[in-house]
């Protein structure tokens, strides 16, 4: 994305809207999980992190309420991310108080590049917040379309919204798999993954194979430094 | 669970990084490890998902048309295609295959 280019104005607009828009395969995907209107509208206002919201609902998918533990877990651990951003934003904006958590809530992946991709410490805050408000309204807009456009289709198979839930989660991960220890991870994970599901019950698959292959990730990071 | 109790649960928890960040102090960023740890845990994460939902269904083996919706995606994203094109594609090429076949 080309981020730096044009006013910080509307690149966070402009960003806000075509991150935004894909709160429709979200909304979609979320009622095809099992979500109604009013749930998968609370996963964008409260929830508010794509990686989290989507990873949330793939595990509800996989095993429906005796899944949600792990489909918290999945989110939680999903959202770790963004508690980097917030350390790296923290000294740039100060926010006090009531703004503090405002700050917090919209602390995501688009809001932080913007902010970062800016020079001066104006923009950088200004950028932040005004990409955080775009990506927010935007998302959650896009949210109720989509939630309203899956809840009228009988079966989701027939419009192959099982694939574009995958697929969905797929263009997520790809950015962050164009290294060797990246790929390496993804690999074991989604292996380890479908196997581990035969033999254990819905949600246990992902974390276990999560924890494997991070493991093998760090073993594969210390030999080669 | 409750699925209203688990979505405030998960918010919370999501939301509990996010506002971790602006207390701590941003020394813990030169923390190598913690940086390495949150990255490798969201490409597992999102990886091992992506594979329970292509290859799995009802707790068992399933290969069916999502395999080649999934391929269809890796071409469009090694073409730069945007999020939305990507994910409309993979469904509409499941679709597809499954009215035909």
């Amino acid at each position: 994305m080309s981020i730096g280019k044009g006013s910080v104005t509307s690149v966070s607009i402009s960003v806000g809207i075509a991150t935004g828009i894909y709160g429709i395969s979200f909304g979609a995907l979320s009622v095809t999980a099992g979500f109604d209107l009013w749930r998968t509208m609370a996963l964008s206002l409260l929830m508010f992190s794509g990686g989290s919201q989507f990873a949330f609902v793939a595990v509800f998918a996989t095993g429906g309420a005796s899944a949600l533990p792990a489909a918290i877990t999945s989110a939680w651990l999903v959202g770790i991310r963004n508690g980097f951003y917030a350390l790296t934003l923290a000294p740039k904006l100060g926010p006090k108080g009531l703004l503090r958590a405002f700050a917090a809530q919209l602390t995501i992946d688009e809001s932080t590049a913007v902010s970062a991709s800016r020079e001066n410490s104006e923009e950088q805050r200004k950028g932040f917040w005004l990409t955080g408000l775009a990506v927010f309204v935007f998302w959650n807009l896009a949210t109720v379309i989509g939630a309203l456009l899956g809840s009228i289709i009988s079966d989701p198979k027939i419009f192959g919204l099982d694939a574009a839930a995958a697929a969905a989660l797929f263009a997520l991960v790809w950015p962050r798999i164009q290294k060797s220890t990246g790929a390496i991870i993804a690999a074991i994970s989604i292996l380890g993954s479908t196997l581990l599901s035969l033999y254990l019950p819905s949600g246990f698959p992902v974390l276990l194979a999560a924890a494997v292959a991070v493991s093998v990730g760090f073993w594969l990071d210390r030999s080669k430094s | 669970m409750n699925t209203w109790l688990a979505i405030l649960i998960g918010s919370l928890s999501v939301f509990s990084w996010k506002f971790l960040g602006y207390l701590l102090p941003t020394r813990l960023l030169e923390s190598n490890l913690l940086s390495k740890l949150a990255s490798f845990l969201t490409i597992a994460l999102l990886a091992g998902l992506v594979g329970l939902q292509t290859f799995t269904g009802n707790q068992r083996l399933e290969f069916d048309a999502r395999i080649p919706a999934i391929l269809v995606a890796v071409v469009l994203l090694k073409f730069r295609a945007p999020f939305l094109v990507i994910v409309i594609m993979a469904g509409a090429t499941a679709a597809f295959l499954r009215l035909v076949f």
